[in-house]
Parts: structure tokens; C-alpha cells; sequence
């Protein structure tokens, strides 16, 4: 009997020890999913009193920050007396001038960040204090952005996240609550209608009608906690930081010294910087429309090479287009078009490389470009008439074949009628 | 001169292995002539379709590359870059279908002439198996291009077999050569398509053709009442062999104007992550059995409805087999035999099956 108790306690010991793994993970997992509700919250739930912006799904609370973290008071007291006094620390809501500093105090030390990413950076604060938005602060503007203005307060998300205010779907929609605001953007001289222009632009269709998450927003310009308006020296960089090959060969030309000579906006001077569209060849060239005719004039260089270059890609457009044409008509014959298709995408790959290089402002460099790419054009025609040819020799070999088999068809009736002739006179 | 060399030639041969018996064979093979002769056509176009198949098959295998990362580019490469080799895969795949068309066509006019009866047994149980493993053929072929449609239609029809209680899931297991559809589908489809079915086709072809060889060809009932001088009879050599002749250039012209007008698409290649794509349907002679089992309703008599289709088929298929073991006796005064009927019926619902399946 005693030995049989012996055994059943050895069998129940790894029972018992696995149900208290069990149970164990379980608590880890509720750990993790709901946040810890103090004595804060658990008031405020109660008289509903919760602020205006409150959400659940808040990092903060995820990461199980109290309110006191930044209203300060003990969290820990059921007694509203005791929890809202000052002796407590408690600073309700805080001024709008301290608030970078009061992020700061967690967001500025790497040694609480890190907890939470070992990577974040930690310069939000000073960055923000090199910013228009923070210069005026200082100044004791109390109009301007601060923290919770583009993160809101209570509804904290990282940028990640689709859900928060400085996703990069939803940032032109947060800058806009400020600078689509006619009355208070009037103040400092500002116009209102730049999130109606990048709307138009070629990087807000992309953004905001594509949901290209690599097209820019506006922070990816002006920059996000030191926003500011891209200077003249620094737009080419900021263009640049995208379109690297046009930033390269723009900077070492002859138009470059001149346009910084001129006070010009270098790449802005021609394609505009909120509603800055899909470039054209209409843009280059001699035509009404283009660019270069705002300064060149007819006689010398510029002009000459501007048109030099407008009639190389208009040529290697050309070339592109009948290629194309071919191309389909191969496709719709049902024939093979795989190799074809990917001569025209060599040839597009051309005209975009070509047009990048009209930022050289060599039209002999563009030529050579072009040249390129009629090659290509004119291979991927020269097949696509060889598979069109193929289409109709196959026809002309089907029809000669079915003569061929007509005439065997022809004569074994003849033989076989032949035969039964035979046969019956027999 | 030729002919000269010829018979030189053969005298060579005969000399040494004794031709006499062929000889004779030729001399003496009779078919018989009447209003029904047309379908004994049926057999030899069946036969040649089956050495196109053999001939474009063994053509494709030159350049064809089993393998998930190499078969869709292979065949696409068959059709685009090859000489000629658009028309050998479009031969090959129009072919399979004419042939199984045949092969139903030349099945069920046997069945109504009755040439199955004693003393044919035997030809009709060859034959059967025979269509059995041409549906075979077709079913592992088309998986071999690995193409979306191929790839769904396989997972499909295998997750059929898997529904077979005991032996469907082990079986489902080896024709996948997994749990899922995968590369070693394809390499066992492959192994099954080039070398296993041919391997077993060949040993039942070689038997039902020397089984029509010795019994000559089955004569209806009111010829064989016929007195002896009002039979007709025309020699096999040349006058039939020319008749079948001239129906298989027909025939094979019409295989190339289809190869050519109609050409069978390659489609997207398998993906087994992209959502099935719509419109996953059979091959043609597949859908009436297809068909027939999506319209079940989902339990018969306490088993699944799935599962109580496959059985009927099945057991379909064997009293189809064994008709010729059958005794049904002849109804007098019948207008329509018994089993001609059950024929008609037969043929009814799976053209009935094959066109409500394409049309819904």
C-alpha cells in the first residue's frame, strides 16, 4: 500500500509541474496582451471622465506607463485628494511650452529607450528645438506644433502602425490640421492650400491614391521633429535623397554655379516643389511649354542643345511606340511575344535613363542614350516581324500540307473505288 | 528495278525465317461488309492516334524537363523556341483528346453492335482497361506542363481518390508522393505518364490486338443470318488497310488545323500559394464524373455523398467490364433490348453530365 502511494506521487510530480508550466505561460500571456489599469484609470473609467483623444490600443499604456508618468500624482491612491496633490507631484495638464521637455524626460535618455528598442533615436527633443515649430515655441508662441500636436496625446502610435497620426498614409492629413488652417497660417505669412497641391502632385497621387508607402510625405522634404523649408542649397539634396542619378548629374554642371549665381531653386526652378507633376518632353525643347525657353533664347547654346535633345527623345519615343505596336500585334496573333516584352523594357528603361540624363545638359549624352535605345526598338521589331512572318508561313504550311493530304486523300479514294471495281466483276 | 530488289529481299528473308504464315494472313484476312462496317474504322483511327501519341511524346520527352522549377519553362521553351515544337505539344495534346473521344465512340459501338459476346470476352475486358489507362495517361499528362489549371485540377482529382475508405488516403499519398501537390507530383506523374503506363499499355494493346487477329472481325447478328453467297466480304489487304488509310489522313489533318487554329494554351505556371483560379474544371472526359459529384447532395444513406458516388462509379465501371460475363436475357417483343437500354442511358447521362458541367 505504501509503496503503491510512493509511485503515484513519483507519477503525479511531472503532472503537477507541467500544469504549473501551463499555467504559467497562460499568465504571460495575459501580462503581455491587456495593459496594467491603476487607480487612475480605474476612477476615470468610473466617472467617465477619460480625455477627449483617449485610446486603448496607446503605446504608453502598452508599455505600462501610468497617467502619473506625465500628470504625475500616486496612481496607487483611491483618494482623489491624495492623488491629485501637489505634494504627489501631480501637474494635471501640462502647459504647452513644457511638453517637449516632458516627452523628453524618457524619449531624451537612452537609457530608459533602449528598454523598449535598442535602436531609437534620442534626439527628438534637440531636433525639435532646431525647428521652426520649436524656435517659436521657445519665443512663446502658442499656436505652434509641440509633440502631442502630430502624435496626439492619448492615442500614441508608433509610426509604424496604420492607425497612427504620423503614419505615412496619414501624415499629410496631420500637418494639414495646422497648415490647411487659412486664419492661423495667415499669421506667419504662410499659404494653406499645400496639402490641395500635393494632393495634385505626382508624389501625393502615389501616396495618397496608390498607397505607395515609398512615395514621399511631407516630412520626407522638410524633414519631421526639425521641420523646416528646404533652403536653396539643400533642395537639390532633398530631391536628391530619391532621384540620385538627376541630383548627380545636376550638380556637376555649368547650370548648377549658374542657378546658385541666379538665386534659382535648382530643381524646383523647373518642375515646382508642392504640386510638382509627372515630367514630359513637353517640358524640354524650344515648344511653348518648355522650361528652357524661360531663359534660353533663340541663338544661343542652351537653346540649340535643349533642342537637340527634345529631338533625340521624341526619336527614340518614336521608335518605342511602332516597336510597341509590332508587339501587340504579336500578341494578338497569338504568337511568342516573351522576348519582345523584354526588349521593350530594356527600351523604356532607356527613355527613363535618358530622360534622367537630360539633367547633364549634354545633348550628345543623351543621343548616345537613345541611340541605344533605338537599337533595342529596332531588334525587338525586327522579331516581332520575324513571329508575325512565322504566323503566316505556318498558315501557307498548313494549306500546302492540306493540298498535300488532299491529293493522297484523292487518289487512295480513286484506288480504293478502283478496287471494289474489280472485285464486283469478279 | 525496285521491285526487282524487293522480292530479292524478301526471298532473303523467307528463306530464313519462313514468311508463309503472314503471307497467308494477308491473303486471307477478310472483313465483312454491310450498312454497320463504318465502325470498324473506329478501332484502327483509335490505334493510330495512339502511335501519334507515341511518336509527339517521345518528340517532346527530347526537350520536356520534369521538375517544378523546370517543366513549365521547358514546354514553354517547346513552344516558343523549338523548331516546330508548338506543333508537336498542340499535335500531342489534340490527339490525347481525339484519341479518347475515339476510343469512347469505338467502346460504346461495340457495345451496341454487341461484338463483345462470346467467344470476344476478352477483347471487350482488354479494351476496357485499355480506356482505363488512356483516361490514366490523360489525367497524369496533364499535370506534366505545370500550369495553374493543371496544378488545381490534379489537387482536385487526387483529393477524390483520398476520399476511397481504407485504401484512398494511403493511395492519394503515392499518386502526390506527399500530403500536397507538390515537385514530387510532378516527377511521379512524369515516371507514371513516360514509363509505367505505356510499360502496362503496351501488354494490353499487344492482347487486344492478337485477340481481334484470331477471331477475325465480330459479324452482326442479321449478317451472320445471311445465307453464305449474299455475304459480303472485302480483303483486309489493300482494300480495307487503304479505307483505314484514307480516314486517318482525314483524321490527322484535321489533328494539324487544330494544332494550328487552336492552339492548347500554357497558361500562368503553378503556384501553390496564389488562391486556386476560377473556373478549375476537369478535362472534358472527366466533367460528367466531376459533375455528377458535385450535384450529390452531401450525405446518401449515412455516408457522404462524395464518397457514395465514387463507389457507384466504381462499381459502375467493373459491371461495365464484366458485361460480357452478364447473362441478361432477351426480352421478346421488347422493341429496345435490356441492355441496349442500359446503353442508351449510359450515353444519355454522360452527355448530359459532360454538358451541364460546361454550361454551370
Amino acid at each position: 500500500m505504501k509503496k503503491r502511494f510512493f509511485y503515484l506521487a513519483i507519477y503525479a510530480l511531472p503532472l503537477l509541474f507541467l500544469l504549473g508550466f501551463t499555467q504559467k505561460e497562460k499568465k504571460d500571456i495575459k501580462k503581455e496582451a491587456l495593459p496594467k489599469e491603476d487607480q487612475c484609470y480605474t476612477c476615470h473609467k468610473e466617472v467617465e471622465i477619460l480625455p477627449k483623444d483617449f485610446s486603448q490600443n496607446d503605446a504608453h499604456r502598452y508599455a505600462n506607463l501610468s497617467c502619473s508618468s506625465c500628470h504625475g500624482g500616486d496612481p496607487t491612491s483611491a483618494d482623489e485628494t491624495i492623488a491629485k496633490s501637489s505634494s504627489k507631484g501631480f501637474v494635471g495638464v501640462p502647459k504647452r511650452q513644457d511638453i517637449p521637455k516632458l516627452c523628453g524626460k524618457c524619449h531624451s535618455n537612452i537609457d530608459i529607450m533602449r528598454v523598449y528598442q535598442p535602436r531609437i533615436a534620442t534626439d527628438q527633443v534637440a531636433q525639435y528645438y532646431t525647428s521652426v515649430h520649436g524656435k517659436k515655441l521657445l519665443s512663446g508662441d502658442q499656436n505652434v506644433a509641440e509633440c502631442s500636436s502630430c502624435h496626439s496625446s492619448h492615442n500614441i502610435l508608433p509610426a509604424k502602425d496604420p492607425r497612427s497620426t504620423v503614419y505615412a498614409l496619414n501624415i499629410p492629413n496631420t500637418c494639414n490640421k495646422c497648415h490647411g488652417n487659412k486664419e492661423l497660417m495667415k499669421k506667419y505669412n504662410i499659404p494653406s492650400n499645400q496639402l490641395e497641391e500635393y494632393s495634385k502632385s505626382v508624389h501625393g497621387e502615389a501616396l495618397l491614391k496608390n498607397k505607395d508607402l515609398g512615395a514621399p510625405s511631407c516630412n520626407d522634404c522638410h524633414g519631421n521633429h526639425g521641420a523646416m523649408p528646404p533652403g536653396i542649397a539643400s533642395i537639390s539634396h532633398v530631391c536628391g535623397t530619391c532621384h540620385t542619378s538627376n541630383m548627380e548629374y545636376f550638380t556637376t554642371t555649368k547650370m548648377a554655379k549658374s542657378f546658385e549665381e541666379m538665386n534659382f531653386h535648382a530643381c524646383e526652378q523647373c518642375h515646382g516643389y508642392h504640386a510638382v507633376q509627372k515630367p514630359s518632353t513637353a517640358m524640354i525643347g524650344v515648344n511653348k511649354e518648355s522650361q528652357c525657353i524661360e531663359c534660353h533664347t533663340p541663338g544661343d547654346e542652351g537653346y540649340a542643345v535643349s533642342k537637340k535633345i527634345k529631338e533625340s527623345l521624341v526619336k527614340l519615343n518614336n521608335y518605342y511606340e511602332s516597336a510597341n505596336a509590332n508587339f501587340l500585334e504579336v500578341r494578338q496573333k497569338g504568337m511568342n511575344d516573351v522576348e519582345i516584352g523584354f526588349l521593350l523594357q530594356d527600351v523604356k528603361q532607356t527613355i527613363i535613363q535618358s530622360r534622367t540624363l537630360i539633367h547633364t545638359f549634354d545633348s550628345t549624352k543623351v543621343s548616345a542614350k537613345t541611340e541605344e535605345g533605338i537599337n533595342i526598338a529596332v531588334k525587338a521589331s525586327l522579331l516581332a516581324k520575324k513571329e508575325i512572318d512565322e504566323y503566316y508561313t505556318r498558315r501557307n504550311g498548313f494549306a500546302a500540307a492540306t493540298v498535300v493530304f488532299l491529293i493522297i486523300v484523292i487518289t487512295l479514294y480513286l484506288k480504293i473505288k478502283e478496287k471494289e471495281k474489280k472485285t464486283n466483276q469478279k | 528495278m525496285i521491285k526487282n530488289i524487293g522480292s530479292k529481299i524478301a526471298s532473303w528473308i523467307d528463306e530464313r525465317y519462313n514468311l508463309e504464315p503472314l503471307r497467308n494472313l494477308i491473303k486471307h484476312k477478310k472483313v465483312p461488309a454491310h450498312r454497320y462496317s463504318i465502325w470498324y474504322y473506329m478501332g484502327g483511327v483509335t490505334l493510330f492516334l495512339f502511335f501519334v501519341q507515341l511518336l509527339t511524346g517521345i518528340l517532346l520527352l527530347l526537350y520536356y524537363r520534369p521538375g517544378e522549377d523546370s517543366a513549365y519553362e521547358s514546354v514553354r521553351f517547346i513552344v516558343t523556341e523549338v523548331k516546330f515544337g508548338w506543333l508537336i505539344r498542340n499535335v500531342h495534346s489534340w490527339s490525347a483528346n481525339l484519341l479518347v473521344l475515339f476510343a469512347f465512340i469505338h467502346m460504346f459501338s461495340v457495345f451496341f453492335s454487341k461484338a463483345y459476346k462470346k467467344p470476344r470476352e476478352l477483347t471487350w475486358v482488354t479494351g476496357f482497361i485499355l480506356l482505363v489507362l488512356t483516361l490514366a495517361f490523360g489525367f497524369s499528362g496533364y499535370l506534366l506542363p505545370w500550369n495553374e489549371l493543371a496544378f488545381f485540377a490534379t489537387k482536385v482529382g487526387t483529393d477524390i481518390v483520398g476520399v476511397v475508405p481504407i485504401i484512398g488516403e494511403p493511395l492519394k499519398m503515392i499518386l502526390r508522393g506527399g500530403e500536397d501537390v507538390t515537385g514530387a507530383t510532378l516527377s511521379r506523374f512524369f515516371g507514371i505518364h513516360v514509363a509505367i503506363l505505356p510499360a502496362i499499355f503496351t501488354v494490353f494493346l499487344v492482347a487486344h490486338l492478337f485477340f481481334i487477329q484470331q477471331q477475325g472481325m465480330h459479324e452482326p447478328e442479321k449478317f451472320k443470318n445471311l445465307p453464305e453467297n449474299k455475304k459480303k466480304y472485302i480483303p483486309f489487304f489493300p482494300d480495307f488497310a487503304l479505307k483505314d488509310l484514307l480516314f486517318w489522313v482525314v483524321v490527322f489533318n484535321i489533328l494539324i488545323f487544330l494544332a494550328l487554329y487552336f492552339p492548347w494554351e500554357l497558361g500562368n505556371k503553378a503556384d501553390a500559394f496564389a488562391p486556386a483560379p476560377e473556373g478549375i474544371k476537369p478535362e472534358w472526359y472527366f466533367m460528367f464524373m466531376f459533375h455528377t459529384l458535385k450535384l450529390l447532395p452531401a450525405h446518401i444513406l449515412f455516408i457522404e455523398g462524395e464518397l457514395f458516388g465514387i463507389l457507384i462509379f466504381g462499381v459502375a465501371a467493373v459491371i461495365w467490364m464484366l458485361i460480357p460475363f452478364i447473362k441478361i436475357k432477351q426480352k421478346h417483343g421488347w422493341k429496345i433490348q435490356p441492355l441496349t437500354l442500359i446503353g442508351i442511358l449510359v450515353v444519355f447521362f454522360i452527355a448530359v453530365m459532360t454538358i451541364i458541367g460546361y454550361l454551370v
